[in-house]
């Protein structure tokens, strides 16, 4: 049963081969059996996950169920869950029971969605591998020495290790992709403002944007249905019909028209991830697609802009964890200033605090214009970029990351390489653009992701160009040893 | 030395909306503590704010007043800093560029004439809450009602000279909001509130001096207080060889000072940069086209109205347009009345006005409404009741007892008009003071007064006093 797709398992529940609450025991199980190896959930939600599945069944006798009803999902906790702990990943929300639910969360109940817990993944989303977690690193499945990538690493361990169908996960600069990539699964990242960042606790807001990881480009498209739409709780919601994420699945890629950024193939990309990108651009070819070659000149800008701007938005939206109304106050305070220096002190990590002085300091009088002002024009150079080459090719395709898993530890002393990482990534959460992960091949052993890159709203025809590829091969039904 | 005040004042008028700028919480006063305070408000992790597009609306109203352009394109940005009662770390305002420019208002100055004072901007954001220092045995308790409530920041240029022009300003905005029906102008609740920004230099001078803020003056006589105050400390300061020096003073209205609250080096640096969470807030033409369409009569344009075209003095036109209430008040009386506009104001002015003082009532709550005034002064034009007698019916009818023809036919309140019945009252008067006459007939005019008071006080006060004074003249000189 756990090795079924989104699509085989809601068509399992509507031929009755199983009960919803069926289903959600067996996922709990595998939880409760294999998560000690992966530290993928951070909250197993067992009891309310069954009482929902037998909502979902009743619901399905009634006749009343959805495409989705009665599916188990595991939500990143960064998503507010109505009384239930959302600690994005912070000693600082140990604590907080969230008093209402994100707009994803309630579009997922609304489908008959079964809760089955709350996902690991980086402190305040701000990392690359998930170990900058307040509740440790989450293991790969593939390598339990290996990172599975961040910040939505608990989602994509917890897929890969099929402890979960399917997974919401957050992107602010490649938090969905890159662990997707590097555990194996398929995960897309919309276009900015196609879902609700409401009750989604904020990193960087005008990068932030939430999506699904699930094993296929078919879940993933069935997924999105669900938590995309426009919102008026959240003002850069885009207002406008949501879209069918699944009807270009079947749509052949012949004719399709394939950018190569050569800027993505150059130093630093490791070679054995190169010919496994390259492989599959070769099968795209085979499929009937035109592949040129393109430019995106300043893509070498993108990590240094994100740098400024992530930071600088992320250390005035943590502004109100100040141990106030919320969240971890320390013991006895002296006074204000004492309350707010120990209680963010100890309440927040190491990479968190980095990332509220960098932005602070891009935002402080005297440098806002060098920094700030700055990589606000080159965010706009970038994704000039992009739209120049949209004009020559309906998708740009390339490596998702620089290299495979690395091991755990192995980055955690330089900040900057672990930045570097996210090159390939974070140029599409500047430009706003929808980017998504699909798995490629392995490179000793680890696997490796191919990034689709597509235009503004052009998700339907990436997740069409990815499901054809995956009709055409079986990277995305390999299973990690030992997950079997 | 002769020195000049230079003083720039910052009001903040919390917008008259339902609900909170970013939020769907109520906004009325007085609520139990964090009652009125919903996740957005209490920067909940992963809330998002919303623009409450009543807010705009109201922005625009008052940029049109002003003459001011509406900014087709302005922006949120965020102000940051720490306090307990600044639920997010940040205040939602507006920065660089703000929804309303540059524009005046023009106030009248007590020596006469008027002056044009600039305001540099408006621009809208969000109030704080509160802090409670008492009642919480050493700790500060913190009330999120406030917070998220509509302000908007009216920032005037350094054109007012003195502690009564700034008065003078900031009373001129305060009936302009209220025109304008974007703030109740509640200054005991904080919806009007002021900061003054004052500095002296020497007469002559063209730069201007160091300016202290000055904060907490939330009345009229406070902002007098308080400037007058700060303009005498800088001048001491300076002419004993001190300087000025730049930073936030609080105004302590119980001790009439001001005192030093932080200097500019510990002043935060707020970090501003426009809200992510916000769009720019885009205000098309045809939006600013249909608000122009409801702006009412603004206070000048009625004022002068009331001067041209109902014959009112500057002054008692002044006092009449203070308000929209009471202009709309004294016009309800002088269309029900059918004319006599000067009559009509002086009732609203006089009467009326010192029975509202006396209770501290808003003429929203007068017992006597315009249809009752109104009532009452054409039984004075129709000689049924005389002016003074009025003052009688007046105090009744405010007291409940009925309209104006109820209280004078119960209380036997009409005049008396009959000539013969005058007569003989004057005639048993003047019977029964032979001497008076005499003396007044010697030469005495000013026992006049004496002979129509005899005869009011047998008429308790009812005859007609023209017809009265007619009569009596001729008797006392026939």
């Amino acid at each position: 049963m756990h090795n079924k797709t989104l699509s085989e398992l809601s068509a399992g529940l509507a031929g009755g081969d199983f009960s919803s609450e069926e289903l959600t025991g067996g996922f709990l199980a595998r939880i409760g059996k294999f998560d000690g190896q992966l530290n993928s959930f951070i909250t197993v939600t067992a009891e309310s996950a069954l009482a929902q599945a037998r909502a979902a069944d009743a619901r399905r006798a009634q006749g009343q169920a959805g495409a989705l009803t009665g599916i188990p999902l595991a939500q990143k906790d960064i998503f507010c869950t109505d009384g239930v702990r959302t600690s994005c990943g912070s000693k600082m929300l140990d604590n907080f029971i969230a008093p209402y639910d994100a707009t994803v969360i309630e579009h997922c109940n609304g489908a008959g969605l079964v809760m089955l817990g709350k996902t690991n993944m980086d402190e305040f989303a701000m990392g690359s591998s998930n170990e900058t977690s307040f509740y440790g690193a989450v293991k790969n499945p593939w390598d339990l020495k290996a990172v599975p990538g961040g910040s939505s690493g608990g989602s994509a361990a917890a897929v890969a290790a099929r402890l979960t169908p399917a997974a919401t996960g957050t992107d602010t600069g490649g938090s969905i992709r890159q662990p997707a990539a590097l555990c194996g699964i398929t995960g897309i990242k919309p276009t900015y403002g196609s879902v609700s960042r409401y009750g989604m606790i904020a990193f960087a807001s005008s990068l932030d944007q939430g999506g699904p990881l699930a094993r296929n480009a078919e879940d993933c498209a069935l997924l999105l249905n669900v938590m995309a739409g426009f919102d008026p709780r959240d003002s850069t919601s885009v207002e406008r019909a949501t879209p069918d994420y699944s009807a270009a699945l079947g749509n052949p890629v012949k004719g399709l028209r394939i950018g190569l950024p050569k800027e993505y193939f150059g130093a630093g990309l490791d070679p054995a991830v190169a010919q496994a990108v390259e492989e599959a651009i070769a099968e795209y070819r085979r499929l009937g697609a035109e592949v040129v070659e393109i430019s995106l000149p300043n893509t070498a800008l993108a990590v240094p802009t994100y740098y400024v701007i992530a930071p600088a938005e992320c250390s005035s939206n943590l502004s109100r964890m100040d141990g106030v109304r919320f969240g971890h106050r320390c013991a006895e305070p002296q006074n204000l200033e004492d309350l707010y220096k120990r209680s963010r002190g100890e309440g927040f990590g190491e990479e968190v605090k980095r990332r509220i002085m960098v932005g602070t300091y891009a935002l402080s009088a005297g440098y806002y214009d060098a920094y700030y002002l700055k990589a606000q024009q080159l965010r706009h150079l970038i994704a000039d970029d992009f739209k120049a080459a949209f004009e020559k090719v309906d998708v740009i395709m390339g490596p998702t990351s620089p290299s495979v898993a690395f091991d755990i530890g192995a980055r955690s002393d330089d900040p900057v390489a672990m930045y570097l990482a996210d090159v390939y990534t974070i140029a599409v959460n500047l430009a706003g653009l929808p980017g998504m992960s699909l798995p490629v091949g392995f490179a000793d052993g680890r696997p490796v992701g191919l990034q689709i890159i597509g235009n503004y709203f052009d998700e339907a025809r990436m997740l069409g160009a990815a499901h054809q590829y995956q009709l055409a091969t079986d990277w995305h039904q390999r299973i990690p040893h030992g997950f079997e | 030395m002769e020195w000049e005040t230079v003083i720039g004042l910052e009001i903040h008028a919390q917008l008259a909306t339902t609900s909170k700028i970013f939020s769907g919480a109520a906004t009325a006063y007085g609520a139990a503590p964090n009652t009125q305070a919903c996740a957005v408000d209490l920067g909940l992790p992963g809330v998002l704010p919303v623009l409450n597009k009543e807010t705009v609306r109201m922005a625009t109203k008052f940029g049109l007043a002003i003459g001011a352009t509406v900014a087709p394109r302005s922006i949120f940005a965020r102000k940051n800093y720490f306090y307990p009662d600044l639920p997010k770390g940040y205040q939602i305002s507006q920065y660089e560029l703000p929804v309303v420019g540059q524009g005046y208002v023009d106030i009248e100055l007590e020596e006469g004439g008027s002056k044009r004072i600039g305001i540099t901007r408006a621009h809208l954001e969000e109030d704080a809450g509160k802090s409670l220092h008492e009642d919480f045995n050493g700790m500060t308790g913190i009330d999120l009602n406030r917070a998220g409530t509509p302000l908007l920041e009216i920032v005037s240029e350094p054109d007012m000279r003195s502690a009564k022009e700034a008065v003078a300003y900031m009373k001129k905005l305060h009936a302009l909001v209220r025109y304008l029906e974007i703030c109740d102008g509640n200054m005991q609740e904080g919806s009007f509130r002021c900061d003054a920004n004052v500095s002296v230099r020497p007469k002559g001078q063209e730069a201007f001096g160091t300016r202290a803020e000055l904060k907490n003056i939330n009345s009229f006589r406070f902002v007098e207080k308080a400037i007058d105050y700060e303009v005498e400390r800088q001048i001491a300061l300076i002419e004993s060889g001190g300087k000025v020096v730049q930073e936030t003073r609080l105004f302590d209205p119980d001790k009439g000072e001001t005192r030093s609250m932080r200097a500019k080096e510990e002043a935060n640096d707020y970090r501003y940069f426009p809200d992510p969470d916000l769009l720019p807030l885009v205000i098309e033409p045809a939006f600013i086209e249909a608000v122009a369409a409801t702006l009412p009569e603004l206070p000048d344009a009625k004022r002068q109205r009331f001067m041209e075209e109902h014959g009112l003095s500057a002054y008692d036109a002044g006092i009449l347009t203070d308000s929209r209430d009471i202009a709309d008040y004294y016009e309800a009386v002088v269309t029900a009345v059918g004319g006599e506009p000067k009559l009509c104001a002086n009732w609203v002015i006089g009467e009326l006005s010192s029975y509202l003082n006396r209770d501290g009532r808003e003429i929203d709550a007068s017992p006597v409404s315009s249809v009752l005034l109104a009532g009452m002064i054409k039984r004075i034009l129709d000689n049924t009741i005389s002016g003074k007698i009025a003052k009688e019916v007046f105090d009744a009818m405010w007291a409940g007892e009925g309209d104006a023809d109820a209280v004078i036919g119960k209380k036997g309140l009409k005049q008396i008009t009959d000539t013969s019945a005058i007569e003989k009252i004057i005639d048993e008067v003047l019977a029964a003071n032979p001497d008076n006459v005499a003396a007044y007939r010697g030469g005495k005019d000013k026992l006049f007064g004496f002979f129509v008071g005899q005869v009011m006080r047998a008429t308790q006060g009812k005859a007609n006093p023209q017809q009265l004074n007619e009569l009596l003249k001729r008797k006392l000189e026939g």
